[in-house]
């Protein structure tokens, strides 16, 4: 069901991890519909990306579209990395089943979740960001309920 | 490499002496057993012996045993032909909420015309809650579908119990008995099961044949028409040779019952108490004891099914998972939301059932294997990492 660039990217995720005090941290998703994402972006003084950490819980594209996303982001400037849409992702990985679409756009708000991160961060302003809906960075404390 | 086949709720394998029995029906005795000469005669012989077979089975009467089309049919006919024959009576129908979609499905579609659903909760093991469901039965209620054993988490119901219920509400009970036919013991007179749906795919035996026992008196209609076949109730040129091999999986797999039964609980057995000590932040779904010999369904926090499956297919190892992702919807399993488990713990279950064929090997390497699978997706999971981290806080 999945293209072999997909299956490659989730039997060998690129940049999984995560990046200690980095400049900017996103996490989006829903426990309840089975899929979170977090991005770590790590953004020099020129506002250039150099280095991207993931975790993801989530099925084999959704595995495959954040380290994807990572991929496609570092050594981009904050603005291009903007230009990161999750048709960018989803071409970048020969495609994706219907039903994984959403995968994809899940990637693409990571990568602005965690700019808008930084940018809170850094009191600026990134033109053309907006939060994303998906964004739960801050509820991060409730994503497991106990049982 | 070698492939390790733990998906037997799913469908199995046809053992050879089955193909045997069936092979002559598809090339030499292919008459249609509803002709008039000779040539036919013995294979209506040979299929009313087949009846009887699976009759004696349930301790029916052969002329109690339909064959159609599978287990989804037989659900289906079970629940819209006593809607249709018994609306005079009353239109309410009172079921379980972790039935096959076979059930559910039927039962959402029979809502559509006019028909109201109970859907009776369970508890934490997957048992049916025994008062919700007499509390449940009104005046106007004309059937009771509660399955014999979840083919999910593999709980077995109380038939009896269920049987005796419907009995003294003079109400008709029917099994979905897909999982539990030829499997564990089922008595229709013993249990007071009125009608009862099974699957010859389930037991070593092929695809695209069932059976549906009806008990004498029960006067509900067909639901294939056409010709007059099976006593005009279910219409369409008898599936012989599956019919013959639908008979020979279950006489064998009578038979070797007791044999079976024991050797497929010491392998889960054997699986569960590996995985509950040797994998944290695991758990069993469904009842420890009243289980399906051959079902362990066990959910691992923090992580996702489908990945989980993935790279269990890589190792060679077949399961399934009631997570959201491989069923196309967002919604987990509707079998672990009922046992009361949480949507994102719901999301990260594995069903691994077993056969006869199974072997204590495939078992301890299927445990390592996981193991490992689980450690590396649980290291890339946001959700372990916030909880460790609020575990050393």
């Amino acid at each position: 069901m999945y293209s072999e660039k997909v299956m490659d990217h989730f039997n060998n995720p690129r940049n999984v991890g995560e990046i200690k005090d980095a400049s900017g941290v996103g996490t989006v998703g829903n426990a309840k519909c089975g899929d979170i994402m977090r991005m770590y972006l790590d953004i020099d003084d020129n506002g250039i990306i150099q280095d991207c950490k993931f975790k993801t819980f989530g099925c084999g594209a959704a595995v495959a579209t954040s380290s994807m996303a990572t991929e496609l982001v570092k050594g981009k400037t904050v603005q291009e990395a903007l230009q990161v849409t999750n048709k960018a992702v989803m071409e970048a990985l020969d495609g994706l089943p219907p039903v994984k679409v959403h995968c994809s756009l899940l990637a693409e708000e990571a990568i602005h979740a965690a700019l808008w991160d930084y940018a809170e961060k850094h009191h600026i302003k990134i033109e053309g960001l907006e939060k994303p809906v998906n964004d739960i960075s801050e509820k991060e404390e409730g994503i497991e309920e106990e049982y | 490499m070698k492939c390790i086949y733990l998906d037997n709720a799913a469908t199995t394998r046809v053992v050879p002496e089955v193909m045997e029995a069936m092979a002559p029906y598809f090339t030499e005795y292919y008459g249609n057993p509803s002709s008039v000469y000779s040539f036919a005669g013995k294979i209506k012989d040979d299929m009313e012996q087949a009846r009887a077979t699976v009759a004696g089975i349930l301790g029916a009467k052969p002329e109690e045993i339909y064959f159609t089309g599978g287990g989804s049919e037989s659900d289906n006919w079970a629940l819209k032909a006593t809607a249709e024959a018994y609306a005079n009576k009353g239109k309410h129908i009172i079921t379980s909420k972790i039935e096959h979609h076979a059930i559910l499905h039927t039962c959402e579609w029979l809502e559509k015309y006019g028909f109201e659903v109970t859907y009776v909760n369970v508890d934490e093991n997957g048992r049916i809650l025994l008062d919700e469901l007499e509390a449940a039965i009104r005046p106007d209620t004309i059937l009771i579908s509660v399955m014999a054993a979840n083919n999910e988490i593999g709980t077995i119901q109380p038939l009896k119990e269920i049987g005796e219920i419907a009995k003294k509400h003079n109400v008709f009970f029917h099994t979905d008995a897909v999982q539990a036919f030829a499997h564990i013991p089922l008595n229709v007179d013993e249990m007071h099961i009125d009608m009862l749906s099974a699957s010859g795919h389930k037991i070593n035996g092929p695809k695209g044949i069932g059976i549906m026992y009806i008990r004498k008196g029960i006067k509900i209609g067909s639901f294939i028409h056409g010709g007059a076949q099976e006593r005009r109730r279910r219409a369409g040129t008898h599936n012989v040779p599956g019919i013959i091999g639908m008979a020979k999986a279950a006489q064998i797999a009578d038979e070797k019952m007791e044999e079976r039964m024991a050797y497929e609980c010491k392998l889960r057995d054997h699986l569960i108490e590996r995985v509950l000590a040797e994998i944290p932040y695991s758990r069993l779904n469904g009842d420890r004891t009243d289980r399906l010999p051959n079902n362990a369904n066990f959910c691992f926090r923090f992580i996702e099914g489908e990945s989980m499956l993935i790279k269990l297919d890589q190792k060679g190892i077949c399961g399934s998972s009631g997570s959201a992702c491989t069923s196309g919807s967002l919604d987990p399993s509707h079998v672990l939301l009922a046992i009361g488990l949480p949507h994102e713990i719901a999301h990260g279950s594995l069903r691994l059932t077993l056969s006869q064929e199974t072997t204590m090997e495939d078992i301890d390497y299927t445990v390592d294997e996981l193991k490992k699978i689980i450690e590396q997706l649980r290291s890339m999971s946001p959700l372990y990492e916030d909880f460790v981290k609020k575990q050393g806080k």
